[in-house]
């Protein structure tokens, strides 16, 4: 048999791949899901979803436990002051999107222990780049009062013009950029 | 009118706190099945050869969009119930291009990366401490900028006060931009298809 007839053929959504994992869902299909969640939120709710505040309420309990009267006096870290993260109803929103995850991930075996990198990148950059990113992107999300969940998301689907804004802001900042970081992914 | 359930107090903030397990288990479930679990695939994005984030974050936004549209329109939902970010244009347009520049240096939003952590990625494991510890130096180093985001607030600002046509007429917009941005995306996955990592 040679090697082009033993590819395997286009496998259709749902199908396992020769590693055991099943295929993502078709991104339309995914992209419903979730504005049914999101849509779920503002019914129920009155407010959307998010992903930033639920840091912000662990970073500010820790703060307050080091300097409670800064914290409290701290502009960027007052509002998430005002909650401890167990009484938080972000902090609840992150830790269901975490076994959420999981368990989509195990039930598609796909969870395993993995440093996500393209092949010329050590596993040691890798993670200085993921520490740096994230810390660039806690300052975007802070000035802009929310990511790309409670900002792009939320405000997109309520027609708010910040969001709206704030999205296509994320896209030129990450296409800008993408370019000079390429080795990371590829 | 009994929408939203929260506002007309017939849930409890405890009965929220369950609430937010269940909607974040959704959302959770969701990004995972579309691959967001994976910076390489969510970067992806970005080299225009695969863009399942623009069509699961459009498909989501539409969706959610038409249904507080039609929620509203229905007489079932109070609108003004709903919280909305308030706007501040140059607060939302440099924070974006902050959190652009981080979602492809570190491969993930504040979302996806616990979706990575949960399913076993150290680099969205370390970017979750990266954010917190952004949070941190943000608050030490730039209280200013808060102060700034905040003074200069527009308030509460939608796109059809702003461009004085009716709510209907401006989710149709959307929804028609939505769709042409979608036949965009298979465009752009069909002309860079050479791009993708092991196609050449």
């Amino acid at each position: 048999m040679s090697a082009a007839s033993s590819a395997p053929p286009l496998a259709r959504a749902g199908a396992r791949s020769p590693a055991g994992e099943r295929r993502h869902m078709n991104p339309y299909l995914a992209g419903f899901g979730l504005g049914l969640v999101l849509l779920a939120a503002f019914l129920i709710m009155g407010r959307g979803l998010g992903a930033t505040a639920a840091s912000g309420s662990v970073v500010a309990w820790l703060s307050g436990l080091a300097a409670p009267e800064w914290t409290a006096a701290n502009p960027a870290l007052k509002g998430y002051y005002a909650e401890p993260p167990w009484v938080n109803w972000t902090f609840y929103l992150i830790v269901g999107v975490f076994v959420g995850s999981l368990v989509s991930a195990r039930l598609a075996g796909r969870v395993r222990l993995r440093i996500e990198r393209g092949p010329q990148l050590s596993a040691g950059a890798r993670l200085a780049l993921a520490f740096a990113g994230g810390a660039v992107a806690a300052a975007g999300a802070k000035l802009a009062k929310g990511c790309t969940s409670g900002q792009a998301l939320t405000g997109g689907a309520q027609l708010n013009v910040g969001s709206w804004i704030f999205m296509f802001s994320v896209f030129a900042g990450a296409y800008a950029l993408a370019y000079f970081v390429r080795k990371e992914w590829r | 009118m009994t929408l939203p359930l929260y506002a007309y107090e017939l849930i409890s903030d405890s009965q929220g706190l369950l609430v937010a397990l269940g909607l974040g288990f959704g959302f959770g479930w969701f990004l995972e099945r579309a691959g967001f679990g994976s910076s390489c695939r969510l970067c992806a994005q970005f080299y225009l050869y695969d863009m399942t984030v623009l069509k699961v974050m459009f498909t989501a936004i539409v969706t959610a969009m038409v249904g507080l549209w039609g929620f509203s329109a229905a007489g079932l939902l109070d609108l003004s119930m709903v919280y909305l970010t308030p706007t501040s244009i140059g607060a939302q347009l440099v924070g974006g291009l902050l959190l652009g520049a981080g979602f492809i240096i570190g491969g993930y939003c504040p979302g996806t990366s616990v979706t990575a952590a949960a399913t076993g990625s150290g680099d969205g494991a370390v970017f979750i401490g990266g954010f917190m510890a952004g949070l941190m130096i943000y608050a030490i180093a730039f209280p200013g900028l808060e102060t700034w985001a905040n003074s200069t607030s527009l308030g509460e600002l939608t796109l059809p006060e702003v461009f004085g046509v009716p709510y209907g007429a401006l989710v149709l917009g959307v929804v028609v931009m939505a769709g042409l941005m979608f036949a965009g995306a298979e465009w752009s996955e069909r002309r860079f298809a050479h791009m993708r990592p092991g196609a050449r």
